[in-house]
């Protein structure tokens, strides 16, 4: 039996409206294991994204019990654009995690970062460079770099693949296939896309009216 | 017909290789109006340097005492001995000005710190928690920023009373308001950022996130508004001093050589063009500069 990554109970989510709250989510219940790509799909205001902020601890306005049995969930953005600080090169980026937890000297943390972005595929030359001079591929690939970099078990991918052309969009989805294998990492893959979420997902979760209207194996 | 679909196609693979390469799109931008925006960061910093240039070797040097009377030189014209001429008693204009720039930077610089420093912070603060602390501290700007500026310096100075860093410290606080708004703005654009949403999931500390992630890239606009607000403690620093609530004699100011000439302004002329001149190409240099820094860093405009 694989090992559980996050577990959700019985959640509740609300948005203040004035001095009304307003139920955006309703009775959410799921567990997450090891190594598990669980597709995340919804139409828009079926609480998606609410969600998200839930399980990443954005949001606070919950009632019910949310889980992690690792480290702390990180996230790969919609936009890769945006996702990484402009002012800083690809090294200082993938080094934050490492001197937040603090325990490396700068070689080691030099020395960490490129072996993280040879696990992504990318080329250590990137290290100095800085996120303006990538392209929309090489930056998400550097997001995953970033999250694996922390040394989560669990990544949220909100739409990871969107911004992406459909050649690009395949080396992603290969290499979140291969993190999947090697590293058991989960992921919570939220997406529009159908046949991506068929071909990359064990399970899917379908949000509708704020309630989980189906939660099966695919 | 063919060859139409076929320039269609090329049109549509350029452009989107130039939405998944960063590098074209900026060198397309600066190739827009590249001309006038580099000529306003050269023309601006050249400016800035030389006119920054004489004031700090004002500070070490001047080839005249300021205060020196000589009853032999007075309103002399402009010529070798004395290159900006002298006024009503004797002294040197050139030595003078020198000087009075050098007070008016030194309370031009201490304004910019005390308000910027103070503004950024506060704006940092507000502008990246939201909130209450939002409402009380933004209200409390408010009004500040409801007193004009001079009239706040005036009800200050004539509490504690006037001098040269009575002044800095009136004009800072009142300038307060102003940077407080530029840096809350910039703050809460970003902290809607994924970057910044990023870094909060890997741990990072507030006081990192605010001012090691996000003030790197409010600093183009940032530096732009501190040139201005510089600018605007200059005018000030030499209104006052105009007043006479400024700089006290004997020490040179510019506003105070401004008010005193005019009455020569007929007979020496030169006492007032110098000083004037003077402040002109501080004021030009540093808010061309400031234009600089926003066009060739700025990338949002």
């Amino acid at each position: 039996m694989p090992e559980k990554v996050l577990e959700l109970k019985g959640v509740n989510a609300y948005y203040k409206e004035g001095k009304q709250k307003k139920q955006v989510l309703e009775d959410v219940s799921f567990t997450l294991y090891e190594g598990e790509i669980t597709g995340l799909v919804g139409a828009s205001g079926s609480g998606k994204s609410t969600l998200c902020k839930c399980v990443l601890g954005l949001l606070k306005e919950y009632d019910g019990e949310i889980i992690h049995y690792t480290k702390s969930p990180q996230m790969i953005f919609q936009d890769p654009f945006r996702s990484l600080n402009p002012k800083k090169s690809i090294g200082w980026i993938l080094e934050e995690p490492l001197k937040v937890q603090g325990g490396c000297t700068k070689e080691q943390r030099r020395e960490k970062a490129e072996e993280m972005l040879k696990r992504v595929h990318l080329p250590v030359e990137l290290y100095g460079r800085y996120p303006r001079e990538l392209s929309g591929g090489q930056r998400q690939r550097v997001s995953i770099a970033l999250a694996l970099i922390t040394g989560t078990k669990f990544i949220l991918a909100d739409e990871p693949l969107s911004a992406l052309d459909v050649t690009v969009q395949a080396q992603i989805i290969a290499l979140l296939k291969e993190l999947q294998e090697s590293e058991k990492i989960c992921y919570l893959f939220v997406s529009h896309d159908l046949d991506v979420v068929s071909m990359l997902c064990s399970r899917v979760l379908f949000l509708k009216d704020r309630k989980v209207k189906e939660y099966a194996d695919l | 017909m063919s060859r139409l679909s076929i320039n269609g196609m090329k049109k549509g693979k350029t452009s989107n290789n130039l939405f998944s390469g960063g590098p074209q799109k900026l060198s397309g931008q600066k190739a827009a109006g590249g001309g006038l925006r580099s000529y306003n960061f050269t023309f601006g910093a050249v400016l800035t340097v030389i006119m920054l240039g004489l004031i700090v070797l004002g500070f070490f040097w001047v080839p005249y005492d300021t205060e020196a009377m000589q009853g032999s030189v007075k309103l002399n014209a402009p010529s070798l001995a004395h290159i900006f001429g002298t006024d009503q008693f004797g002294r040197d204009v050139f030595s003078r000005v020198l000087s009075g720039a050098g007070s008016t930077l030194v309370i031009a610089g201490g304004t910019i710190l005390i308000g910027g420093g103070i503004g950024i912070l506060t704006g940092a603060v507000t502008g990246y928690f939201g909130g209450w602390l939002d409402e009380g501290l933004m209200r409390i700007n408010d009004v500040l920023a409801a007193f004009p500026s001079v009239l706040l310096a005036l009800v200050i100075i004539s509490i504690w009373g006037s001098g040269k860093y009575k002044v800095m410290l009136a004009l800072g606080i009142a300038f307060i308001p102003s940077f407080a708004r530029i840096v809350r703005g910039e703050f809460m654009r970003c902290r809607e950022e994924d970057y910044v949403t990023s870094a909060r999931l890997i741990g990072v500390s507030t006081p990192r996130i605010l001012f090691v992630h996000i003030l790197p890239n409010i600093l183009p606009a940032l530096l732009s508004s501190l040139t201005i607000g510089f600018n605007n403690a200059v005018i000030q620093e030499a209104g006052m001093s105009y007043l006479g609530i400024g700089v006290q004699p004997p020490d040179a100011s510019l506003g105070r050589m401004l008010s005193e000439s005019q009455t020569y302004l007929a007979s020496g002329p030169w006492c007032a063009v110098f000083p004037g001149l003077f402040l002109v190409l501080l004021i030009l240099g540093v808010g061309m500069l400031g234009e600089g820094i926003l066009d060739r860093f700025g990338g949002g405009r």
